[in-house]
């Protein structure tokens, strides 16, 4: 099924769930005012989930807005929101009941920095996507991209495009994968020594502006107080300097170890294109090595980083 | 004042005439992005841009920048000893500003130095000693509405020169004296060029379609604009990030803090943002702004009524699009500020 009747099919749905009061909220996407940047959208009524629209560029994780969120709520969730929505009920976070899911098979999402890039100094005023291709239209220019060569690398590696929970599953089940091997893509920094690592990740976070987006963005970063914003005391400072752009990227990947589905929304949110992934992927490649375990597969699974067992592999504790 | 021309096969001539005395800067592709660089010769410059991503209000008022250092040893018969932070060693221009940008040096002029004691000396050190020479823009982005907020793509506020592009050269507008002493060498414009150069001002004033209304955000009365109902929507995606602020030309919210180790440290000033619940927050665990809602009002509010009504009709906002761009989730200020005017 093409992405315009997926959105058709969510639009009904939502339409349904909201006419019959089954949830007070459909969170969803809707058609963003620049290219390339749907956006999450709240519809509250069926004239409201008119608006609810589905592409190749959703690429902000609604299980955010479930966190704490009272009431019922339907989400639309494709394979990594879905498995966040599991994370966040494992973690207490969303209560399921109160969860109504419409499922998605996510066709994989668009990296507008990419496409930027086949079009450097030019506008893009519109993309279309039509099929395996999109048509990237500017002032003075129509071009066909190939899909495959402009989609976020995380949807590229990603291993599970269905929706691991879903209530209503909109267009049915797709492949679940796009074969990249996300172990390969994590692997580079397996080859480095510790001064070369380093290296790596200073130039990888140079052009930090510590908006946070990153955090934001994720479903993950849901503490009531981050520990780079405490105060009493102020652990981490507030400067641009090394330590501390450097303090905040390396403690918040560490805090996400082992919960982190590699959604990709930390890096479609960063105003400077930063690689964040770097960091996590190879996190959660040491605990898929270690534990065996993904986040977010099944609901009653619980993050490796939460719980003690007797026969926990220890040679790696040093 | 009068109006210069700048041949196009002079342009590294004119630049290197800059740089004898000073540092300059200038849009340039910086690993893969449109960024600021120091250039050393023209061909570093880019000329075919729509604008840099970050705005280049870093140059006059820098996100982390050292404003003292001091020492507190305890035996010391001196006491607290306060050490002042050198200057900039040599003055500097910044080449192709955007006019939106420029623009926004003055708005935030009004703010950092208003009177004697409101004079903020590390902003206006570097304002004098700063050349600034704007690029008009001939093709505005689909994103940009600077002719909505007391801007436009030939503006010349902010600016000593203005650089029109005629093709094969450009026509310097000369804008005050600092301006006339950068192009004394340059030969004078022809009546045609000058006219040339309005009739490029029309066309991109006509390109920009994307405009935002203000009439009655300027008559209507602060609560009512603040009590309405809209904002209830708008702060629903808001992620609370502080992307809108750190690229926006004229958001200059900043928090200051001492760095101490044993018996010196430093004095640092670091960018802030309204978006975030920590800036308001009081030490007696009050937050006068504690929800989300609160938060995205004040920025919206801030640029486009409190300025306005404070510092006598100017705009806290240049109309650049870089938040229509990079907002992560596409909270367009054209609608937000539409809304209002609704």
């Amino acid at each position: 099924m093409d992405n315009a009747a997926i959105a058709k099919g969510i639009r009904e749905a939502a339409k349904k769930l909201l006419g019959e009061g089954k949830v007070d909220v459909v969170i969803g996407y809707a058609k963003g005012t620049v290219p390339m940047r749907d956006y999450p959208y709240f519809a509250y009524t069926p004239e409201e989930a008119e608006n609810l629209t589905w592409s190749g560029f959703c690429c902000n994780n609604l299980a955010l807005y479930a966190i704490r969120r009272p009431g019922r709520m339907a989400v639309v969730a494709q394979g990594c929101v879905s498995r966040n929505l599991v994370g966040l009920v494992n973690e207490n976070q969303v209560k399921r009941e109160n969860l109504y899911v419409i499922g998605v098979n996510s066709p994989g999402m668009v990296d507008r920095r990419k496409v930027q890039a086949l079009f450097p100094g030019q506008t893009i005023t519109e993309v279309e996507e039509v099929g395996d291709e999109l048509i990237v239209k500017g002032v003075g220019f129509a071009e066909k991209v190939a899909r495959k060569k402009v989609m976020r690398q995380n949807c590229y590696t990603c291993v599970q495009r269905n929706p691991v929970i879903s209530d209503e599953l909109i267009g049915g089940e797709g492949p679940a994968s796009h074969g990249g091997n996300l172990d390969k893509v994590a692997a580079p920094w397996e080859k480095l020594g510790s001064s070369e690592r380093w290296a790596e990740f200073q130039e990888s976070f140079k052009d930090c502006i510590r908006c946070y987006a990153c955090r934001d963005a994720c479903p993950l970063c849901y503490c009531h107080v981050c520990f780079v914003d405490e105060s009493q005391p102020q652990w981490c400072g507030k400067t641009q300097d090394e330590a501390d752009v450097a303090t905040f990227h390396l403690l918040r990947a560490f805090h996400c170890a082992g919960r982190c589905t590699d959604c990709g929304a930390c890096e479609s949110a960063c105003p400077a294109g930063i690689k964040m992934r770097r960091l996590t992927m190879k996190i959660e490649k040491d605990i898929r090595d270690l534990y065996g375990y993904q986040p977010g597969m099944a609901i009653g699974a619980q993050p490796p980083m939460t719980l003690f067992k007797p026969n926990d592999p220890q040679d790696f504790i040093k | 004042m009068s109006s210069k021309i700048l041949s196009k096969d002079k342009l590294d001539a004119f630049l290197q005439g800059l740089k004898g005395a000073r540092d300059v800067f200038a849009p340039a592709m910086v690993e893969g992005k449109v960024g600021w660089a120091a250039v050393e010769q023209a061909s570093d410059m880019l000329t075919e841009f729509s604008n840099t991503e970050m705005s280049p209000k870093d140059f006059f008022f820098p996100q982390t920048e050292c404003m003292m250092r001091f020492k507190n040893a305890s035996g010391d018969p001196e006491g607290m000893i306060m050490m002042a932070e050198p200057a900039l060693a040599r003055p500097r221009a910044l080449m192709n500003i955007r006019p939106c940008d420029a623009k926004a040096f003055q708005v935030l002029d009004l703010i950092f130095v208003q009177d004697e004691m409101t004079n903020d000396l590390y902003w206006r050190d570097k304002r004098e000693r700063t050349a600034c020479i704007g690029l008009a823009c001939n093709d505005p982005c689909p994103t940009c509405f600077c002719t909505s907020v007391n801007c436009g793509p030939h503006h010349e506020a902010g600016l000593d020169l203005l650089l029109v592009d005629l093709g094969d050269k450009y026509l310097v507008k000369v804008l005050n004296d600092k301006g006339a002493e950068l192009a004394k060498d340059l030969p004078a414009a022809a009546a045609g060029d000058e006219a040339k150069a309005a009739e490029l001002k029309i066309a991109a004033e006509a390109k920009i379609t994307g405009g935002v209304s203000m009439d009655q955000v300027k008559s209507r009365e602060v609560m009512e604009l603040y009590e309405a109902g809209h904002w209830d929507r708008v702060q629903e995606s808001c992620l609370n990030c502080g992307t809108c602020t750190f690229c926006c030309p004229t958001c200059h919210c900043f928090d200051i803090q001492d760095e101490v180790q044993g018996e010196s440290g430093r004095r640092v000033r670091n960018w802030d943002t309204c978006m975030s619940w920590l800036f308001t927050m009081h030490g007696t665990g009050h937050n006068p702004r504690g929800t989300k809602k609160d938060r995205v009002r004040q920025r919206f509010m801030h640029k486009f009524k409190y300025i306005p009504v404070k510092r006598g009709g100017e705009i806290g906002c240049v109309g650049c699009g870089r938040c229509v761009q990079l907002c992560p989730v596409n909270i367009d200020v054209r609608r937000v500020v539409n809304d209002m005017n609704a």
